[in-house]
């Protein structure tokens, strides 16, 4: 089959690569309608994480028709419209148990590269390095799904391929952000990053009742969306002080609840310079050390940004002083997706404006440069197979 | 003499103490200098010790590493299943994997069988990673 596969820094190139096949009884085959791209993508492509490997394919949010499913899979069957969550999760541990599925300690082909990176095996994900999971990405014809009974969900007819694809990744994590990081009705919610994760972090918000919600990003025209879609405020950081402008906007309070969208994707985090780089020091999560500043006292702050590694100066001191709560995690897609596919379905929650650009995947490389670029309003990418 | 006495029942309660605490810690799989095999590699499995054992045998993939490990269970607290534990025993080599390759490291087979036993235990089958191009016959696609 076709599938677009990381051979370099920024270089993506289309090759032909052998079928999936079943491995295990619980493993479904899908053949990929709709792929996106995501911000966790860049420092892939970019080639600053470095255990990928020349050939890997990449891609984890993704929707597509069931072409064969293991013996022991139950709730599918050929012929199913599916949105896979991004995350791979066995659904029968204690985290699994727990609504935790991200912590999964069976969804990885690869438990020790995670346990030696992070301390603890996590749950797997498609289209990443090897700690990450080790299944091949959703950038190609097909697709094998482990777990097909958790991780894959039948998409209500009233649901179009270019809005239930978000239930994939971007939804369930802007979903989350929103739930875990505590949002109440009356709350005042920041967020920073418009890109699909914000955005659909500022409609939770709204959704779960925050009387106002303010996005914060560079991108005019991701802004204006997240106004026109999410119904947030916006702030433009290019042009404004940042925690002035929210002390100002919320009486002096600042924020009850803060979720950085942002990463270290292409323009996530301040550029290192030629000595952080020459001396090995750590990026600087600038978004969320400015949410920890912005915070009011007591609240949380939670990070969706994926962070390869290692960062500098975080504002411990602020995190104490302040009482707040610092929480992440890569989204527990599982516990939000039928939940977010009945909103999809009722029209509560759209998401197919953020599918800026359709391109077929042999443009795949183009649909990336237009996406880490920001070029020409592009929110996501979304390759079709 | 009350002040004695605190002093002595003060000293009898710390060594209690550290050999409360020392017990805890060899039961915790630290075992640091023991040389009777080194540290316990140990997992969770959420399930009940009968299901991590049925039929009172150890389950398949520790099986395999024959009477080169050791083995133990006992319950998690607070209902979080049961602590499956296991370490090689100094110098026996598990049947079928050569000496030279455990020999680095002779814990990665232990902690590779007990995450098997885990994963059976609780989804009925272990991952398997996709079979390399080179392995399969025939042209791709
Ligand atoms: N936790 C999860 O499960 C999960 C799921 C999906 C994506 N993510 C992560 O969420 C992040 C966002 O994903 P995305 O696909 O929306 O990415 P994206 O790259 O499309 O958007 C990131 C946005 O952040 C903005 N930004 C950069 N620096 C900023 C700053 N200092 N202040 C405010 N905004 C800033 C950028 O301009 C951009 O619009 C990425 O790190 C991605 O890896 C996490
Ligand atoms: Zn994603
Ligand atoms: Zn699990």
């Amino acid at each position: 089959m076709r599938a677009l596969c990381w051979v370099g820094a920024d270089t993506l190139e289309v090759r032909q690569v052998p079928d999936p096949e079943l491995r295990n009884g619980h493993d479904a085959v899908v053949r990929v309608r709709r792929s996106a791209t995501c911000g966790g993508d860049l420092p892939l492509l970019a080639g600053r994480v470095p255990d990928l490997s020349v050939g890997d394919v990449l891609g984890h949010e993704f929707l597509g028709e069931v072409v064969e499913v293991g013996p022991e899979v139950r709730g599918h069957r050929v012929g199913d419209r599916v949105v896979v969550c991004a995350g791979v999760a066995c659904g029968a541990c204690w985290y699994c148990r727990r609504d935790l599925p991200a912590c999964c300690d069976n969804g990885s082909l690869d438990p020790e590269a995670a346990e030696t990176a992070w301390g603890h095996p996590v749950g797997g994900s498609f289209g990443r390095p090897r700690a990450s999971g080790g299944f091949a990405g959703s950038h190609a014809e097909y697709v094998r799904v482990p777990y097909a009974d958790v991780g894959a969900f039948t998409v209500p007819e009233a649901v179009g391929d270019d809005r239930a694809l978000f239930a994939s990744d971007a939804a369930p994590a802007g979903w989350m952000g929103a739930d875990l990081g505590g949002v109440r009705p009356g709350d005042v919610v920041a967020v920073w990053g418009a890109g699909a994760v914000g955005q659909l972090t500022a409609r939770a918000a709204t959704l779960l009742g925050a009387e106002r919600v303010i996005v914060v990003d560079r991108y005019p025209d991701r802004l204006r969306m997240a106004e026109r879609h999410a119904g947030a405020e916006t702030i433009d950081y290019r042009h404004v002080d940042v925690p002035a402008e929210l002390r100002e906007r919320t009486g002096g309070r600042g924020p009850d609840v803060c979720v950085e969208a942002v990463g270290v994707g292409c323009d996530g985090g301040s550029p290192r310079s030629l000595a952080d780089r020459f001396t090995g020091r750590a990026e600087r999560p600038t978004a969320v050390r400015e949410a920890v500043h912005a915070c009011r006292k007591g609240g949380t702050v939670f990070v969706l940004g994926e962070f390869t590694g290692f960062v500098d100066a975080f504002p411990l001191g602020a995190v104490t002083a302040k009482g707040l709560t610092v929480r992440g995690a890569r989204q527990h897609g599982q516990r939000y997706i039928p939940m977010l596919l009945e909103r999809m379905a009722s029209g509560e929650l759209r998401t197919e404006h953020l599918a800026t650009h359709e391109l077929p995947l042999e443009q795949g490389a183009r649909g990336y440069a237009l996406f880490r670029d920001r070029a020409d309003g592009c929110v996501r990418s979304v390759l079709v197979p | 003499m009350g002040r004695i006495a605190r002093m002595a029942g003060g000293t009898v309660a710390s060594a209690v103490d550290a050999l409360a605490a020392r017990a805890r810690r060899a039961g915790r799989g630290t075992t640091g200098n023991d040389p009777g095999g080194g540290r316990w590699q140990v997992v969770t499995v959420d399930r009940t010790p009968d299901e991590v054992r049925p039929d009172g045998r150890w389950p398949e993939p520790l099986r395999r590493l024959g009477d080169a490990v050791q083995v133990r269970v006992r319950p998690a607290p607070g209902c979080r299943g049961t602590e499956l534990a296991a370490r090689p025993r100094p110098g026996r080599v598990p049947p079928g994997l050569a000496a030279h390759l455990v020999g680095d490291d002779p814990g990665a087979p232990v902690r590779a069988a007990l995450r098997q036993a885990k994963q059976l235990a609780e989804t009925g089958e272990v991952l398997r990673a996709d079979r390399p191009a080179m392995d399969r016959a025939g042209p791709p696609g």
